[in-house]
């Protein structure tokens, strides 16, 4: 048992209890980043580095501001209401039961051999030339989607003209 | 199995239920963004704890997986966050329930 694992996943699982119960927008947001942080440290501890400071560099440093830019922009955060959170306890109950369901399935499972003794590990040399040959494709279909995601996402975003 | 393996897959379960959570309950827009980022983080957790500790760590399929899953989470986080902005332009509200102008 992995001591550091464990400790990082709390972390992980608190940002995330956090970011789905609190009741201001901001400090969801702030959870919502503690939870990222924490799934980079998993991702480093598994000796995925690239993937944990790629993580570190879109989710945290990009997603979670453009949440709170949002937040802003809508004013969000201003608003605490002393409603209930929902709208009956449908939600939180298939919420459950997945959980129920799900984590009784991993916990019964058998199937996976385990893991070999050999380090693994992804140095960002092998990513690259994965990339560049038998993944090219879908990095030039990502590529797009990004660019079509930034023009959409500005015209969308972009005040509306006063049409005489 | 092996622990570091049921730890990660547990975590990410966790993760799943509280996203879901949050999109079936949460009121707000952005709140259902958040649980919608959560249950992404979710699968690209388990991508790579199998990548790492599952039968076949030399294989990258895993590690790649998970980089173009979060090239098209940001996607998606910015084209939903600037759809929520044209929704509170229009609607002066971002609560899912409150936005029925289509209602018949």
């Amino acid at each position: 048992m992995d001591a550091m694992l464990v400790i990082l996943a709390g972390v992980t699982a608190l940002g995330a209890a956090g970011a789905v119960l609190l009741r201001n927008l901001v400090h969801c947001a702030l959870s919502l980043v503690a939870a990222f942080l924490g799934i980079a440290g998993i991702y480093l501890r598994l000796s995925a580095e690239f993937v944990g400071l790629s993580q570190v560099l879109v989710n945290v440093g990009g997603v979670a501001v453009l949440i709170v830019f949002a937040i802003l922009l809508t004013r969000g955060g201003e608003r605490v209401k002393a409603r209930p959170l929902g709208p009956g306890w449908t939600g939180p109950l298939m919420a459950g039961a997945v959980l129920g369901v799900l984590g009784a399935c991993v916990l019964a499972s058998r199937g996976l051999a385990p893991s070999p003794a050999a380090e693994a590990s992804a140095p960002m040399r092998e990513i690259g030339q994965e990339l560049m040959t038998r993944y090219v494709l879908p990095l030039e279909v990502v590529g797009l989607l990004l660019t079509a995601a930034l023009i959409g996402a500005a015209l969308l975003a972009m005040p509306e003209r006063e049409d005489p | 199995m092996n622990p570091s393996l049921v730890v990660c897959l547990l975590l990410g379960v966790f993760l799943f239920a509280l996203g879901l959570g949050a999109v079936l309950t949460r009121r707000e827009a952005i709140a259902v963004l958040i649980g919608i980022e959560l249950m992404l983080n979710a699968a690209n957790l388990n991508f790579i704890a199998f990548w790492r500790l599952g039968p076949d760590p030399a294989a990258l399929s895993g590690v790649l997986f998970v980089m173009f899953a979060i090239a098209v989470a940001a996607a998606e986080a910015a084209v939903g966050l600037a759809l929520v902005i044209v929704v509170y332009r229009r609607c002066r509200t971002t609560e899912v329930d409150e936005v029925n102008e289509l209602r018949g």
